[in-house]
């Protein structure tokens, strides 16, 4: 009887435990209702650990309690095996987030540099047209986007 | 032939500092006509200063991927930028850019030229497991590109606007997968591979690994990518 009142009270604090995690959204909603069926197969097995007794003499497996060990050693390896294959597919996104970015901030340069030359240009025209005094100067923008300052 | 075509040196440096600033000013020297591209791998040091003031463009990673994630990233810029052909070269003075039109006198008859380090020209040389390793490499896919490509781990490449748009979207960040995969799958795909002898030069910065064992598990890795690159579809 100990034994039930220890595993229930366990399987207890772990379907408390998901849904405090589900209801304050740290579990994404696809991992939510494979926690939330372990954890409710966990409740009635933590209180009546010889229910499986039968199920498990018809495998050829001695106890209840071994058959459950049993299915949560692969239940497990499961889980590891699809969260690695989740973080693989999480580097994949990041790198490609991080190319990204590498391209954005060379554009970024690029047009920083184009603007400053721009500008360089104008003041310069602006100079040049203070300093000529009536006659008519523009400025040209050529066909790599320099400006430069011409008479017309 | 090629005169008129638009040609990216695509340089993956990380912690290059020291080596990167000669790298350029030589390809610049030989190669007036081309554009370089250094692609800093996520570099702590002033890689990306340095590579800007010597005249190359730069795209820096935010973080450390690898060769084979810098690649990618070479090959997506190429791609935007529609290049017609791409280089591969190495940031530690090693490949002598002087080769590189050779390489693409290559791209007449293949898709991807490799510069070989074995083909005869200079006297490069490795030994032991490592050794081993690449010669069962150039001997597995010798067959499957039914020609003779005697340095298929060579960083120094050169391939055409096909293989540059396969490139820019699919490119292995694992170790050996830069070399060995990405030939693997070319090869696969019915693109024509070609080699080019070159010769090798002594790192300008940095030193090779020689130890038996890091030797040992390069080995090991080989085989390993090579029967993974074989099995995929």
């Amino acid at each position: 009887m100990k034994l039930a009142i220890m595993t229930g009270v366990v399987a207890l604090l772990l379907l408390a435990l998901i849904f405090e995690l589900l209801r304050r959204r740290q579990l994404r909603e696809k991992y939510a209702v494979l926690w939330l069926v372990v954890g409710l197969v966990t409740l009635p097995l933590g209180f009546i650990p010889w229910s499986l007794d039968n199920v498990s003499s018809w495998l050829g497996v001695a106890s209840g309690a071994s058959l459950v060990l049993f299915l949560a050693v692969v239940f497990l390896l499961i889980v590891c095996i699809h969260l690695s294959w989740e973080a693989s597919r999480l580097e994949d996104e990041t790198r490609s987030l991080a190319e990204e970015v590498a391209l954005i901030r060379a554009e970024l340069r690029e047009v920083r540099e184009r603007q400053g030359e721009l500008e360089a240009g104008a003041e310069d025209a602006r100079a040049f047209r203070a300093g000529t005094n009536g006659r008519t100067v523009g400025i040209v923008t050529q066909r790599d986007g320099k400006a430069v300052v011409g008479e017309r | 032939m090629n005169a008129d075509k638009r040609v990216l040196i695509i340089i993956p440096a990380w912690n290059e500092a020291g080596s990167i600033a000669d790298v350029i000013a030589e390809v610049r020297d030989v190669l007036p006509a081309y554009d370089i591209l250094v692609v800093n791998d996520g570099s702590t040091d002033d890689t990306e200063r340095v590579a800007l003031a010597a005249g190359a463009r730069v795209v820096s990673l935010p973080y450390n991927l690898g060769v084979g994630g810098a690649m990618r990233l070479g090959y997506r810029y190429a791609d935007e930028n529609d290049y017609d052909i791409a280089i591969q070269l190495d940031a530690d003075g090693q490949h002598d850019p002087r080769y590189v039109p050779k390489l693409i006198d290559g791209l007449g008859e293949a898709r991807l030229v490799l510069g070989a380090r074995f083909a005869g020209e200079g006297d490069y040389q490795v030994r032991g497991p490592r050794r081993w390793a690449m010669t069962l490499l150039s001997r597995v896919l010798s067959r499957m590109a039914k020609t003779k490509l005697d340095d298929t781990t060579s960083g120094f490449r050169a391939c055409d606007r096909e293989i540059i748009r396969l490139f820019a979207q699919w490119y292995p960040v694992e170790y050996l997968g830069d070399t060995v995969e990405t030939l693997v799958r070319v090869i696969r795909l019915g693109h024509p591979v070609g080699q080019v002898p070159v010769a090798m030069r002594q790192r300008t910065a940095g030193t090779p690994s020689n130890s038996p064992i890091k030797a040992a598990v390069y080995l090991g890795r080989a085989l390993i990518t090579l029967l993974l690159a074989i099995n995929r579809r």
